[in-house]
């Protein structure tokens, strides 16, 4: 199995079309702590179990419209609209990907990232961050708590490609 | 770090994360029209309004309005669906449309206000009837046009008093149905 170095790095980036509007984008390695899930010779071929975590409808149908459109193999994906409903699917199901949003109802972004990295059960699963929240402050939050990417709404297929290009 | 806003600057802040939100999510190009303050709000309303709250050293609330027939072809650009008559999905749409159109505004403000939090949105459709904000503060309101179809892009920010009282932040919405 690949491990992949534990690294992290900010980059700022002036990658918007306006100038002057920079994008701060924290790029971490996943494999923090341990093995990545996905780190086989074959993993980029093989159909990857998602877990969509957002309380808009919307947002998971069209990530997953993205993700096909990123030509991301998809296996099954699994849906939850906040963080409890995404602890109830992962007691029962085993995925290699989880995309979370940060604000919703019952249980946000950060806690439900929290409680994932404290089971060992989960830990090692890389989690995306997808969401409007674009402070320094918020980047860094996700990225202590073991975040492996964040990327901020609005996003293009590209964008999804290049985030989960190290993880998968 | 300004702690203060001129409403040109929030204006273009608006315009600029409208745009953005439209061109990368739904692939359709809007034209802004020239912002303006809201004192008093339409004595009448048809259609969706939806609002989002953003608190903070400053406080205020986000807000997209536009037609009924408008809401449904944008969620049909934003889900690749059809959707003649506004439904949940259609609701659905325009709050995550909120979300990010607000966020990325609030985002950008937080360079000249503070750190500000984001609530959940709230979508509202229906026809005669008239919404308004319990804050006391005028709204900035970039209108932007896809063909004759009419969507405003509205926010109200008012910032907290030294003493700790709020003016304005408790943005309480009420509505109330015309007869």
């Amino acid at each position: 199995m690949f491990w992949a170095a534990v690294a992290s790095s900010i980059a700022y980036t002036a990658s918007r079309k306006i100038p002057h509007q920079p994008v701060w984008t924290l790029r971490l390695f996943a494999g923090r702590g341990g093995p990545l899930l996905l780190g086989s010779p074959n993993a980029n071929t093989m159909p990857l179990d998602l877990l969509i975590v957002d309380d808009s409808a919307a947002i998971r149908k069209i990530l997953q419209r993205v993700l096909h459109q990123a030509e991301v193999p998809l296996g099954t994906v699994y849906e939850a609209g906040d963080g409890v409903e995404a602890l109830a699917i992962l007691k029962e199901k085993t995925v290699q990907l989880i995309f979370s949003d940060i604000n919703m109802p019952n249980m946000d972004g950060i806690q439900f990232l929290t409680q994932l990295k404290a089971n060992d059960a989960w830990k090692q699963v890389p989690v995306v961050m997808i969401t409007t929240e674009g402070s320094q402050a918020k980047v860094l939050e996700a990225a202590q708590l073991g975040a492996s990417g964040y990327l901020k709404k609005p996003f293009t297929p590209d964008q999804i490609k290049d985030k989960i290009a190290g993880l998968i | 770090m300004v702690e203060k806003l001129e409403r040109e600057q929030l204006a273009l802040m608006i315009r600029r994360a409208t745009e953005e939100v439209f061109t990368t999510m739904l692939g359709v190009t809007v034209r802004a029209d020239e912002s303006y303050l809201e004192l008093t709000p339409p004595a009448q309303f048809d259609g969706i309004v939806s609002f989002i709250g953003m608190a903070g050293a400053w406080a205020g609330t986000g807000s997209l309005c536009c037609s009924s027939k408008f809401a449904c072809s944008l969620s049909s650009s934003f889900l690749m669906a059809e959707f003649a008559v506004v439904d949940e999905q259609v609701l659905d749409a325009i709050g995550e449309l909120t979300n990010m159109i607000i966020g990325n505004v609030k985002n950008e403000v937080e360079e000249h206000l503070g750190p500000m939090g984001l609530s959940i949105p709230t979508v509202i459709h229906g026809s005669n009837f008239c919404a308004r904000s319990l804050g006391r503060d005028a709204w900035t309101v970039v209108p932007f046009w896809a063909g004759e179809d009419r969507l405003d892009v509205k926010i109200c920010l008012t910032p907290k008093d030294g003493a700790g009282q709020d003016h304005g932040t408790a943005q309480a919405h009420s509505f109330s149905l015309r007869h």
